[in-house]
């Protein structure tokens, strides 16, 4: 019991928080912090705990976006029925990709997994029939109201804190770091790091595509630029977990807190808002060097630094 | 009965015979030594043998049932284990759970798989370093680790490669200890080694390598009265 008692405290947190009656724009931004929090922790249970760095997972946040528009724009069903529908068209196409980029290691692999974002970016833009093209798909928000969504995504991320968790505590976790460490090592520890990456590559996508589908609930509007971007969502999920820390637990949502509010910030300053992307590419560059493992990860190193830095002032 | 058979077996790499026509067997329960100069072949063999290569001919046959060609993950299933003379730990996981993931191969539960690796870090006398992460190891130890995470997929048969290589004379004698109580337990092992007193120590019999091509065979006692073999390690003149 008593290692549940962190995570249940913060869970009663959070679903104790609307009803300080919070104004609805600090409501979007929790909202959308455990958004990227979820998406966050799926990514990190591919490129984290099993070493392979995706810059595509925008491929499977687009199509949890558009499996809830398509739905409701050509089958006439609610968009929330997106949710389910996400789940075995994202794992279709995560197996197959899984068969053809998961062959290839290191640099290889991050190149053919931003390919594939791009491709599905650009397939999803000039499918004017099917998709709308550029135009987006614009649907009736269930409600005007912030609270049901917050406890949405709320539910969500907490289904996906506990697959994460039970997964990483598991023989599969075990398995997936040890192909971090060393493929040739994992390989002849009789380990089939082809199917163990396809299941890590698969899980993290399904998890991804279900955040997808509650954005297009959540906003309204999608149009591929936005959820399939190469920017905005695949490099932003990198930055969540680099930031908050690569293969810890609560890397993701620390990340998430950060570049949220950070991305706000930066955005409302005059003449060098515009430029939020840049900032963040140079925010990167600092936590790559100094903070590897990320702030979770690094805490240890940058307490001592801290203190140090304390006791000589 | 042999364990381990290993049948006209050639791996070119271009126009370069790493191995040529090697034909011999393990038998069950013995300690196998396979030595050579440099470039020999030795480790070309082993990654013939554990998957990491497809021999380009011959075969390679365990118990009696072809493996050649199959992924080392599928060899390893079947009760074959290797080590690596360039060490290979996972190094941000603790020595422990190094070998626990090696462990749950054969042991779906944690706690099967737990006890596994009890038993293992206890035999190769890592257990004191348990919660260490393996890249803070000194190499003597993760030599160790080597041989503990094969030994934690339970087999019945491993390959050590150079497990003795760089070190101190203490740690020689710990790991021809560990070596021997593997045997006990009814383990075949073959080996590569370049430490003579070590291979004369533990082999029954070895099989000598030179230039991809198998010159001797034989007990200790016999190879180190064999010429060709005393030729190929000290060159033509102090063989005659």
């Amino acid at each position: 019991m008593k290692k549940h008692l962190l995570p249940l405290a913060i869970l009663a947190v959070l679903a104790g928080l609307p009803l300080l009656g919070l104004n609805s724009y600090v409501m979007h931004i929790l909202i959308l912090t455990i958004m990227w929090t979820l998406a966050g922790m799926a990514w990190n249970l591919l490129g984290g705990y099993c070493g392979q760095v995706s810059f595509g997972h925008a491929a499977f946040f687009g199509m949890g976006a558009y499996s809830a528009g398509l739905v409701h724009l050509h089958l006439g069903l609610s968009p929330w029925w997106g949710f389910l529908a996400s789940l075995p068209l994202v794992a279709l196409v995560a197996l197959g990709m899984g068969m053809v980029v998961l062959r290839l290691r290191g640099p290889y692999f991050v190149l053919a997994t931003l390919a594939i974002g791009e491709v599905l970016r650009i397939t999803c833009e000039n499918l004017t029939d099917f998709t709308k093209g550029t135009l987006g798909i614009m649907i009736t928000r269930t409600w005007v109201e912030k609270t049901h969504y917050y406890y949405i995504i709320l539910g969500l991320a907490v289904l996906t804190f506990v697959v994460c968790r039970l997964i990483v505590r598991s023989r599969w976790g075990y398995y997936f770091v040890a192909i971090r460490e060393d493929q040739d090592a994992a390989e002849s520890m009789g380990i089939d790091t082809t199917r163990y990456k396809t299941i890590a590559l698969t899980v993290s996508a399904m998890l991804t595509g279900l955040a997808g589908a509650f954005y297009t609930n959540y906003m309204g509007y999608i149009d591929p630029g936005v959820v399939f971007s190469l920017g905005e969502i695949s490099i932003l999920i990198i930055m969540v977990v680099m930031v908050g820390g690569v293969a810890t637990e609560w890397g993701p949502a620390l990340g998430a807190g950060i570049m949220v509010i950070l991305a706000e910030y930066i955005r409302s300053l005059p003449l060098i808002g515009v430029a939020y992307q840049t900032m963040f590419g140079v925010l990167l560059i600092v936590i790559i060097i100094y903070l590897p493992n990320g702030l979770v990860g690094d805490w240890p190193v940058l307490r001592r630094k801290l203190l140090r830095r304390g006791a000589t002032a | 009965m042999s364990m381990l058979e290993i049948r006209k077996m050639s791996m070119f790499f271009g126009g370069l015979a790493a191995l040529h026509d090697v034909d011999f067997e393990v038998r069950q329960g013995e300690i196998l030594a396979l030595i050579g100069p440099n470039g020999a072949g030795k480790t070309t063999l082993f990654n013939c043998v554990n998957g990491f290569y497809n021999p380009s001919e011959g075969q390679v046959l365990f118990k009696g049932r072809p493996i050649t060609g199959l992924k080392p993950h599928k060899i390893c299933q079947f009760g074959i284990a290797r080590t690596f003379q360039v060490v290979k730990p996972l190094s941000r996981m603790s020595v422990f759970d190094n070998v626990l993931a090696s462990a749950f191969l054969r042991n779906p539960t944690r706690k099967g798989a737990e006890d596994v690796t009890e038993e293992v870090l206890h035999f190769t006398g890592l257990w004191d370093d348990r919660d260490q992460l393996s890249k803070g190891l000194p190499l003597g130890k993760r030599k160790r680790l080597e041989i503990a995470r094969s030994l934690a997929t339970q087999p019945e048969f491993l390959l050590l490669d150079e497990s003795f290589a760089g070190l101190n004379p203490a740690e020689l004698d710990v790991s021809i200890d560990i070596i021997r109580g593997i045997r006990r337990q009814g383990v075949t092992v073959m080996i590569i080694e370049h430490h003579m007193k070590v291979i004369m120590a533990i082999s029954d019999r070895i099989v000598v390598l030179n230039f991809g091509q198998k010159i001797a065979e034989g007990t200790p006692g016999e190879i180190s009265a064999n010429r060709q073999v005393v030729e190929a390690y000290l060159g033509e003149e102090h063989g005659a």
